[in-house]
């Protein structure tokens, strides 16, 4: 298996380069933030984003999409990671996508159609407690009339607040179950929450919501095998956007050490800096690593992808959380300032690591 | 059928047909690899045809040009060789220093005449090679060396002492750094010699270490006679030499992190541990095998053959320190039996004496200080580092 990078995806990660940081700066989210958008991200980006392919990188090319992959995926989160990038990519993109393909069918071809083409935001709703745990689901559909009426809580469903459809994992008599629910149906409440990185998510309730045996992706055999592909390739892409931020700050710090003066010298002469930068930079080289390896395995076969995706997200994990509290601390008090970035990346980081399981959670479940 | 799949063909073929079932075996590093030489006392029969074998096709070095004694492979042909004889479990038919050091040094920085006299005795295994870098008062300073070298017209005079000579009592020949100019700035004046350890002046004693092994020594020497053509490069600039050096050794250090997987040693020690314990493990499964992936990346973006530079201090930094955590874990995992020293049970304290000799990867070679240094310094271009 080959971590270069073949020359489709070296065009691809240059022009996602050139995009994300003309687009999408960091300054898109601050300027998100300070309004108190109410969709939190830029709809203008998210037409740009279609217009590029990008939303549809995990769309076949029968429905609209360009079909590229989760390496392909992955460089554009990279970006997304290193310019702070606020947009319905992870869950509607990434997430439902992948879902909604695997389980196939008519419902499924027209909504992942919408994605590529931009025009809808599909969000999935797995986790209910403090933690992620997609084993302990307890929102339950029930069998009523020729559908199901499904009761239960979600919460951390990103872009929830935002989402024309929401894809509701919930058990059954026969096994795990994935739901398209759209957003004005009978029962459902979205309660948007703004998350500490100034991105949302919202936590939902669901009492008796009826949907139609349609609205079942796949079968309700195959429920579990769908969401586990789907969130391994979230996990993977995750982990792709958290190298993004973990090198944005990493970059940031080392010319931080260059420019910065105390005690009459340039603060990157200490050693006691230098080695701890150092360091982070051996563990950079390993995340790379690890993320390249977890897109790749999802694009060679998501089935046997599991543990390589779960030591990147977990190695991801504590890389990225090492590079962000160092950068801060090597800031020091203008690394705690709200006018630097680097807070920004760390309170991204925190989120993406908690996203679709922590580190511990990974290291715990290495082989499933 | 393409040039390579031929040649795979072949070269399966002649594996089969010469390779003695004993040297098909798995190999215990310490105590089963061949290391050649003039005293050299072969383990086997097959220990001594497998050598003589590979040798006369040249694989002992596969990549080396012919006429020094190597095999001409291309890059190509010698990642299947070494698949072929992966598959057959074949053992390395000669562990050499002269292969992993000296010979990149002689190809690059060597006379021809040096190339054709020293690479095929290397090539064969004929001669044993140790390295004479170190001395008492030049560790992490290397470049701070005293070893004296006074050009006497007709030959060289060497004085002075060597200390963690790998195998000194052991080897017949010495790749040594010496000072030819003390009066420049330290890293001007050193250069690079070749001497036979059987030179009148020679001494040698071993250094026992914590493990209860000596594979070092301490080295003297006392008014040498070296011949004048057994100087590498010019005189004076052998720091160029050394670092090039340095940096194979490092690349080298740096793999025994891709050693067997935690995982795996846990399991044949037949421990099933608790949670906590596993998780440990875990943590450390997570970052061998992505220590194993970076080190495959980094040859592969590298261009054929050409080194990684100051990356290998990545790579020897972060393997020797990640071979450090495994050693430790393992110790804490054996519990009471790791402790045994001495006795059947314990292989004579097998597990005690590879984690303290874990504790000199990160010291030999350059410390894992140094490795940080030298990214700081020229990845990271922090000033004054």
């Amino acid at each position: 298996m080959s971590l270069l990078l073949n020359d489709d995806e070296k065009m691809l990660r240059e022009s996602a380069e050139g995009f994300f940081a003309d687009k999408a700066p960091v300054s898109q989210l601050r300027a998100l933030r300070d309004s108190r958008d109410v969709t939190g991200y830029s709809p203008e980006l998210w037409a740009d984003m279609a217009a590029m392919g990008f939303t549809g990188v995990l769309v076949p090319e029968e429905a609209g999409g360009v079909d590229m992959g989760f390496m392909a995926a992955g460089l554009l989160a990279e970006q997304m990671g290193r310019n702070l990038s606020a947009s319905p990519f992870l869950s509607s993109a990434v997430l439902a996508a992948t879902a909604l393909r695997k389980g196939g069918g008519e419902q499924a071809a027209r909504l992942l159609r919408e994605i590529a083409a931009g025009t809808s935001v599909v969000a999935l709703a797995v986790d209910e407690g403090r933690k992620h745990n997609p084993a302990g689901i307890e929102t339950l559909a029930s069998p009523s009339g020729n559908g199901f009426k499904i009761s239960g809580a979600k919460s951390m469903v990103v872009d929830g607040h935002v989402a024309d459809h929401i894809i509701v994992a919930a058990k059954t008599d026969s096994g795990l179950g994935l739901f398209l629910v759209p957003k004005d149906t009978t029962g459902l409440t979205v309660e948007r929450t703004i998350m500490v990185d100034s991105r949302n998510a919202a936590r939902l309730t669901l009492d008796e919501v009826e949907v139609d045996g349609a609205h079942l992706i796949g079968t309700l055999g195959d429920g579990e095998a769908i969401l586990q592909t789907a969130l391994n390739g979230g996990r993977a892409v995750i982990a792709a956007e958290m190298l993004g931020a973990a090198s944005a700050v990493f970059e940031q710090t080392n010319a931080y050490l260059k420019e910065r003066k105390q005690f009459g010298r340039i603060i990157g002469e200490f050693q006691a800096l230098q080695h701890r930068l150092a360091h982070l930079y051996c563990e950079m080289e390993l995340a790379r690593t690890a993320v390249l390896a977890a897109l790749r395995a999802m694009d060679k076969n998501p089935k046997s992808a599991g543990p390589i995706v779960a030591m990147a997200k977990a190695k991801l994990g504590d890389v990225a959380r090492l590079a962000a509290l160092e950068a801060v601390q090597m800031h020091g008090g203008m690394g705690m300032t709200d006018e630097l970035d680097i807070g920004l990346y760390l309170k991204r980081i925190r989120v993406l690591s908690e996203l679709l399981g922590d580190a511990d959670y990974h290291t715990e479940h290495l082989y499933g | 059928m393409t040039d390579l799949e031929a040649f795979r063909k072949e070269t399966r073929a002649w594996l089969e047909e010469n390779c003695p079932a004993d040297m098909r075996t798995p190999m215990d590093p310490m105590k089963d690899a061949c290391w050649g030489g003039r005293r050299w006392q072969f383990a086997s029969e097959g220990q001594k045809l497998w050598l003589e074998r590979m040798a006369a096709r040249g694989w002992t070095v596969p990549m080396w040009p012919k006429k020094y004694g190597g095999g001409g492979l291309s890059k190509e042909e010698a990642k299947i060789l070494r698949q072929e004889m992966r598959r057959i479990n074949a053992r390395p038919p000669l562990s050499s220093f002269g292969i992993w050091m000296l010979g990149p040094a002689l190809l690059k920085f060597g006379s021809e005449a040096q190339k054709m006299r020293y690479l095929p005795e290397i090539a064969r295994g004929e001669i044993r090679w140790c390295q004479g870098y170190s001395e008492p008062g030049a560790g992490s300073d290397l470049a701070s060396l005293q070893t004296k070298c006074e050009d006497k017209g007709d030959h060289f005079l060497v004085n002075g002492q060597k200390i963690w000579t790998s195998y000194a009592d052991k080897s017949d020949w010495i790749f040594c750094l010496v000072r030819t100019d003390n009066s420049g700035p330290k890293h001007h004046g050193i250069s690079f010699i070749l001497f036979d350890m059987e030179s009148p002046g020679v001494s040698t004693r071993p250094i026992k270490l914590i493990s209860g092994n000596s594979p070092f020594c301490e080295t003297f020497f006392e008014d040498v006679k070296v011949p004048k053509d057994q100087l590498v490069g010019e005189r004076d600039k052998g720091w160029t030499i050394a670092k090039y050096l340095l940096t194979h050794e490092r690349e080298m250090i740096g793999e025994t992190g891709a050693l067997k997987p935690m995982a795996q040693m846990v399991a044949e020690m037949g421990v099933t541990p608790d949670p906590l314990t596993r998780a440990k493990i875990n943590k450390i499964s997570i970052d061998e095998w992505a220590f194993a992936q970076t080190m495959n990346r980094m040859l592969a973006e590298a261009k054929a053959g050409a080194s990684l530079g100051a990356k290998s201090s990545m790579l020897k930094y972060y393997g020797t320190e990640l071979n450090k955590r495994r050693f430790e874990l393992m110790m804490d995992i054996a519990g009471h039996d790791g402790l045994e020293w001495e006795g059947e049970n314990s292989e004579d304290g097998k597990l005690a004496r590879l984690w303290l000799r874990t504790k000199g990867n990160s010291i030999e070679g350059g410390t894992s200080e140094i490795q940080l240094n030298i990214i700081a310094k020229h990845i990271l271009q922090l000033p004054g580092a």
